[in-house]
């Protein structure tokens, strides 16, 4: 028991966690055919819930799920498991159908019936077990309350809400004015412009995969690896001085990680020429400047030459801002695995004007 | 030979009471039309009653189903209802300041019969903000925001960030130190606004002659608390928003969302 407690401790490490669901992704989207099937679904909510039940065993494991403002990223993770699948499963039965020269099921059932009954009571009955959900949840459950706020005593780890906890967790990536405001900032503009800039006119009104490949992969890939599963994360496997803890790991507040990460300026000019770093900031973060810029200016250029067909299906303005877009949503893991592979801190570091990148 | 008569059977009692009472002046009042128990009647009742008419009078069997809408909207409205109707019950009791807003909440857990109030509203929140991340969710894997629903996707994502807005400033009010640590932490970040945040890049350069025009009492993270660090002005600010401002806004965007998925052709349908 200890043995697999240990193994899943290890599993959990930020690293893997984040490679496991860019992993469980593709495969959700390459296999798709065999994860629609109803084994798989019922099998994943079965096996979720088989770990939580183990779990609750573990001393250090009920102490951070059952947490009152916790119990709720537990309901996320069985929601969000199971409609991805009910989801992509409808729309592999669509494709299906449409395969075989049918109408996806939504135009078969297009004949018009009555709201009353049919809606209203619908409602009725959502609206009721709504209800009682909440109800039972209210009873059940107390409201947490700790000591009153008290500024000089600051809590380890403290931790913004559950909800931007994938913002927070952004923050060991990058420094605040990226994580907390620009980014935050992109994902809103960025949700707002998918219908501009999604000029597929297919699958407008039903599931379907296969006419939405690249659409629905890559939102998959924002809410559920990075939205969705950096808030597990943070929730569950941070803690004190948001150290990585795995799921039955004691918090202690003394665990030491080494801190050894290094700015490109550094690795440039010390490791590779082995020079001193230069007085002035631009003469030393020049490559990093460079780099930056290659990257928000020479790469889309880059894309729209490899792309040609998209590049011209979506025509020049669409084309820029999805890649830049989808550039500044691919920063993260970027940044994520430079500093995996190469401890690197920041590409551009100008602490005299807070700009660090 | 014996004269046939036809006799009406008697009427059951509660019938006849039932007949007795919708014909009464106050139920006709009320209720303009029979029960939606004929076609005609389905459409009046649709027509007649403010609560119905959001609805159309009928629609396509798809857009019905469960299947199809997991009905995260209407859950997501429904949770907002609850949340106001709580809300109010703990504005009763509450009072922002620091003297009495924690001693009001522990007063609200210890005094109060049958407390469930704030639980409901917590949870509440903390499901609104599940479903409408569901919702949207939906809104995307069936491609409802492509033409002609542009426009009300945008309105949707404006209302997913007031949600977490909402979320974000009611966490604050029970003055505990879970509150305030976590508000803390997250307007930490306005801090960092680029120009506007006096820890933001470029936020040096804003100065007139030797003069800093962004300082740490007059940039983003004041406006958001109404001080620099979390205290009497932003437990004000955050109460008066989350209790007044942000709803009235997310009310008034709700309207306009129900309104155009009615007009952008009602529930979404392939073509
Ligand atoms: C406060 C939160 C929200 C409420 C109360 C709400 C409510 C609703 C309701 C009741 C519907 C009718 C169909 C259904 O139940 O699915 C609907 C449809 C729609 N919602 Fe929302 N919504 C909210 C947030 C959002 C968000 C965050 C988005 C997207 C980013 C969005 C985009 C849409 C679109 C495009 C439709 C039309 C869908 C169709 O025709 O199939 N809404 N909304």
């Amino acid at each position: 028991m200890d043995l697999i407690k240990a193994f899943i401790n290890l599993f959990a490490d930020p690293r893997l966690f984040f490679v496991m669901s860019v992993v469980a992704l593709a495969v959700i989207v390459w296999k798709r055919e065999l994860f629609s099937k109803d084994a798989v679904g019922y099998g994943m909510l079965g096996f979720l819930a088989v770990f939580f039940g183990f779990g609750l065993f573990d001393e250090n494991f009920r102490l951070i799920v059952v947490k009152p403002d916790n119990v709720p990223i537990v309901a996320l993770i069985f929601l969000v498991v199971f409609f991805t699948w009910y989801s992509i499963r409808e729309g592999v039965l669509n494709d299906r159908r449409i395969a075989a020269g049918d109408d996806p099921i939504e135009k078969q059932e297009s004949d018009r019936v009555w709201v009353w009954p049919d809606l209203v009571y619908t409602e009725l009955i959502a609206l009721i077990l709504c209800t009682a959900i909440l109800i039972v949840w209210s009873v059940g459950l107390e409201a947490p309350l700790e000591q009153p706020a008290n500024p000089a005593n600051t809590p380890n780890p403290s931790k913004a809400p559950w909800y931007f906890l994938g913002l927070q967790e952004m923050l060991v990536y990058f420094d605040p004015w990226l994580a907390g405001v620009v980014l935050p900032s992109l994902i809103i503009v960025g949700l707002m412009a998918i219908p501009y800039v999604d000029t597929n006119p297919k699958g407008n009104g039903y599931y379907t995969f296969r006419e939405r490949k690249v659409e629905i992969t890559i939102f998959l890939f924002g809410f559920l690896v990075l939205w969705s599963s950096l808030i597990v994360l943070g929730t569950f496997l941070r803690g004190p001085n948001w150290n990585f803890f795995g799921p039955f790991e004691y918090w202690d507040i003394h665990k030491l990680e080494p801190l050894t990460n290094v700015q490109l300026s550094d690795f440039i000019w010390v490791r590779m020429l082995g020079q001193p770093l230069p007085e002035h900031w631009f003469i030393r973060e020049v490559f990093g400047i460079i780099l930056t810029l290659a990257y928000v200016a020479v790469l889309p250029p880059l894309l729209a030459r490899m792309f040609r067909r998209y590049y011209e299906k979506l025509g020049a303005t669409r084309f820029y801002v999805t890649a830049m877009l989808f550039l500044m949503m691919l920063s993260l893991p970027v940044k994520m695995l430079t500093r995996w592979i190469f401890n690197l801190k920041y590409v551009v570091s100008i602490p005299e004007f807070f700009f660090n990148i | 030979m014996a004269q046939t008569e036809t006799v009406q059977p008697k009427e059951a009692l509660l019938v006849r009471c039932w007949n007795w009472l919708t014909e009464t002046q106050i139920w006709t009042s009320v209720f303009r039309h029979a029960a939606p128990i004929n076609d005609r009647n389905r459409v009046l009742v649709m027509l007649s009653n403010v609560f119905l008419h959001l609805h159309p009078v009928r629609l396509k069997k798809h857009g019905v189903r469960l299947r199809y809408t997991w009905c995260m909207g209407g859950l997501s409205f429904f949770l907002f209802l609850v949340l106001t109707f709580t809300g109010l019950l703990l504005m009763f009791y509450y009072r922002p300041t620091l003297e009495y807003a924690y001693s009001d909440i522990v007063g609200l857990r210890e005094h109060v019969p049958l407390g469930i109030m704030r639980e409901m509203h917590r949870w509440g929140a903390h499901a609104m903000v599940i479903t409408v991340w569901l919702h949207m969710f939906r809104v995307f894997m069936t491609g409802s925001y492509k033409p002609p629903r542009e426009f009300n996707w945008n309105i949707g994502v404006i209302m997913l960030v007031l949600t977490l807005l909402l979320s974000f400033t009611g966490y604050l009010l029970p003055w505990d130190q879970l509150a305030i640590w976590a508000i803390t932490v997250g307007s930490n970040m306005a801090r960092a606004t680029p120009f506007l945040g006096h820890e933001g890049p470029g936020a040096a350069l804003l100065a007139l002659g030797d003069v800093q025009l962004i300082h740490a009492a007059d940039d983003a993270r004041f406006a958001l608390l109404g001080g620099t660090f979390v205290g009497e002005g932003a437990l004000l600010r955050f109460y008066v928003l989350h209790c007044v401002g942000l709803p009235l806004v997310i009310g008034f965007l709700m309207a306009v969302h129900f309104w155009r998925v009615r007009k952008d052709g009602g529930i979404s349908g392939p073509l």
